[in-house]
């Protein structure tokens, strides 16, 4: 398909001003996994990678495409599995406050010593 | 209507399969903006890609035969990349500790960089002589120099995170001349190679924009490093839409700005955290010189420092503790420990909360991360601007490992380098105690006169050992 590179301009000038608006108030406990996860959007390069690896023609581009599509896999995958790593912490926080709520003072005699390297994963 | 419904080609329907992924990723974002959905909205990104992925297969150039091309040979390549990369990459995304993520999202987004560089290579290379429009030729190299930069940036800013090398700001004479000569050289280069399409000149273009990423980061120190990822991140995603350009791909271009602009959106939110301009951030080589608070010889001023058992009564007897972590706490992993402490002092009765400030540690939102890991109740955690109106009916601040976020020069002193960002009031608490390594000033390397205030006891070693010996002499007392 070909398409015109003033569609082409289209679509980038309208995807700059969404993504300036997506993110317009995020607070800063989500800085760091907001970061992490557009990280991970953008290793959807992967695509393209495929599409010139699946064209190269001749070891040179044979070697760069390959190399490419290494690369983009790391980014996309990592990317997405880190930031679910990071977010899987805030998941049981509506439990441990409740907990918290009910029995802040007698839960520090027991303490959570029994779990001191944190969640298994 | 019959006659639109034939046209609907395959390349069509991938197309809009392509958008929905598109969307999938806006909605993504949308999620991660907010804690409630965050989770849900990485996992939405996360299958949005992977259609992505899938229908891509069905893409012409993986299926159809193109003479001098062996298919199976190719496709084989890009399953086993694939294959490779998600084996590297799930084990060290799991497996890297919360202290170390900053440097993850360094390298993953520098490989990403690294990808989008190597797309407009190879699509440079293919270019046929003499008959490439100049906009393409311009997306392309584009595409190759942010790429580039963004590849080899991350790498450095890997390396400072890491220790590999100094944290400190590297500089040296002429620098800014030196860089914005090769900024200069880089654009001539890309003038010339529009009009000729030249390949060694794109090479050169190309070892350029590695260079280019490496001097930039080079003057940027450790404490300002987060930002820069956040903008590396932002260039990556420009690149990434270059590639869509050149590739007449609405899904590289749709994942590609909306990460570069929402990039640059979040790295001038993380500045205004900092009370500091962008600028200021990337070009003043913020930290290079130690500046004493009060007269040279910082070191050599008396300070007062206590045994943990002292601590520990003064602690315990308190009736409210604001606990102030910074990125000692992070590399000494002690946030279980700091939770201990937390809760043996609440069985005391004493009211005990964290105050959070933005950018301690090494990203935003690095402590709050560290301590949901450690389960520490959300109504104890405070943002620096509900926790300072308290500091003053506070009657002890327990600093672990924090210095700069903390440093009243920031409101005192004009001619600082931190002065204007917003701090944690611990000054304004009835006592303090700072948990510290050593005398070594923070990231920022300024000397904190806090340290030598009269009410401040410091607690030497390690932010973990010194927590241990607290709670022991908290629940002793």
């Amino acid at each position: 398909m070909t398409v015109g590179i003033i569609e082409l301009l289209t679509i980038f000038v309208l995807a700059a001003f969404v993504g300036n608006e997506v993110i317009s108030k995020v607070p800063s406990i989500l800085h760091t996994p907001l970061m992490s996860g557009s990280n991970a959007i953008h290793g959807i390069i992967l695509v393209g990678t495929m599409v010139v690896l699946a064209d190269a023609h001749g070891p040179a581009e044979l070697v760069l495409g390959f190399l490419a599509v290494l690369l983009a896999s790391l980014n996309v995958v990592g990317g997405f599995v880190v930031t679910d790593r990071m977010l899987e912490m805030f998941k049981t926080k509506p439990e441990a406050r409740k907990q918290g709520a009910d029995n802040r003072a007698s839960d520090s005699a027991t303490g959570d010593g029994a779990n001191p390297g944190g969640k298994p994963s | 209507m019959t006659l639109a419904s034939i046209n609907f080609t395959l390349a069509d329907g991938r197309d809009l399969v392509y958008l929905l992924v598109g969307i999938g990723f806006i909605l993504a974002l949308k999620g991660l903006s907010a804690p409630r959905g965050a989770r849900r909205g990485n996992l939405v990104g996360a299958a949005a890609a992977l259609v992505g992925i899938a229908i891509t297969f069905t893409d012409p150039a993986l299926r159809d035969h193109v003479p001098g091309v062996s298919h199976g040979l190719n496709l084989a390549l890009m399953l086993i990349a694939m294959a490779l990369g998600t084996a590297i990459a799930v084990p060290a995304a799991r497996k890297v500790k919360m202290t170390a993520m900053p440097q993850m999202v360094a390298i993953f987004n520098g490989v990403g960089g690294g990808a989008a560089a190597l797309v407009s290579i190879t699509e440079f290379l293919k270019f046929p002589h003499g008959t490439v429009a100049v906009y393409k030729i311009f997306e392309v190299l584009f595409g190759v120099v942010v790429g580039c930069v963004s590849f080899s940036g991350s790498a450095i800013a890997f390396a400072k995170l890491q220790e590999l090398m100094t944290g400190r700001p590297i500089t040296y004479p002429g620098q800014q001349a030196i860089n914005a000569l090769v900024g200069l050289a880089i654009t001539a280069l890309v003038l010339t190679t529009l009009v000729t399409a030249s390949v060694p000149i794109m090479v050169v273009v190309l070892i350029l924009g590695l260079v280019l990423g490496v001097i930039f980061v080079l003057p940027i120190g450790g404490a300002d490093v987060p930002v820069l990822i956040s903008l590396l991140n932002s260039f990556t995603g420009l690149a990434v839409a270059a590639s869509g350009f050149t590739l007449n791909s609405n899904l590289l271009i749709i994942a590609g700005t909306l990460v570069g602009a929402s990039g640059i959106l979040l790295t001038r939110m993380m500045s205004k955290a900092m009370g500091r301009s962008l600028p200021n951030i990337l070009f003043s080589a913020f930290g290079s010189v130690i500046t004493a608070g009060g007269g040279e010889g910082g070191q050599e001023r008396p300070v007062k420092s206590g045994t943990p058992d002292d601590i520990g009564v003064l602690l315990a007897y308190a009736r409210k503790v604001a606990i102030v972590p910074g990125y000692g706490l992070a590399v000494a992993q002690a946030q279980h420990v700091a939770r201990e402490l937390a809760d043996a002092l609440t069985a005391k009765g004493v009211e005990v909360y964290y105050a959070i400030h933005p950018v301690a540690g090494r990203m935003p939102g690095h402590m709050n991360v560290l301590l949901a890991e450690a389960n520490v109740p959300y109504d104890q955690l405070k943002e620096m601007e509900q926790a300072n109106p308290e500091m003053s009916t506070t009657d002890v601040a327990l600093v672990v490992g924090a210095n700069d976020t903390v440093n009243p020069a920031a409101k005192t002193t004009p001619g600082s380098p931190i002065y204007g960002m917003p701090i944690v009031n611990a000054d304004e608490a009835g006592a303090v105690i700072f948990l510290k390594r050593s005398m070594r000033p923070g990231f920022a390397g300024i000397d904190n006169e806090l340290l030598y205030d009269e009410k401040t006891t410091l607690l030497f070693g390690d932010a973990k050992d010194s927590l241990q010996k607290l709670v022991a002499a908290v629940e002793a007392a």
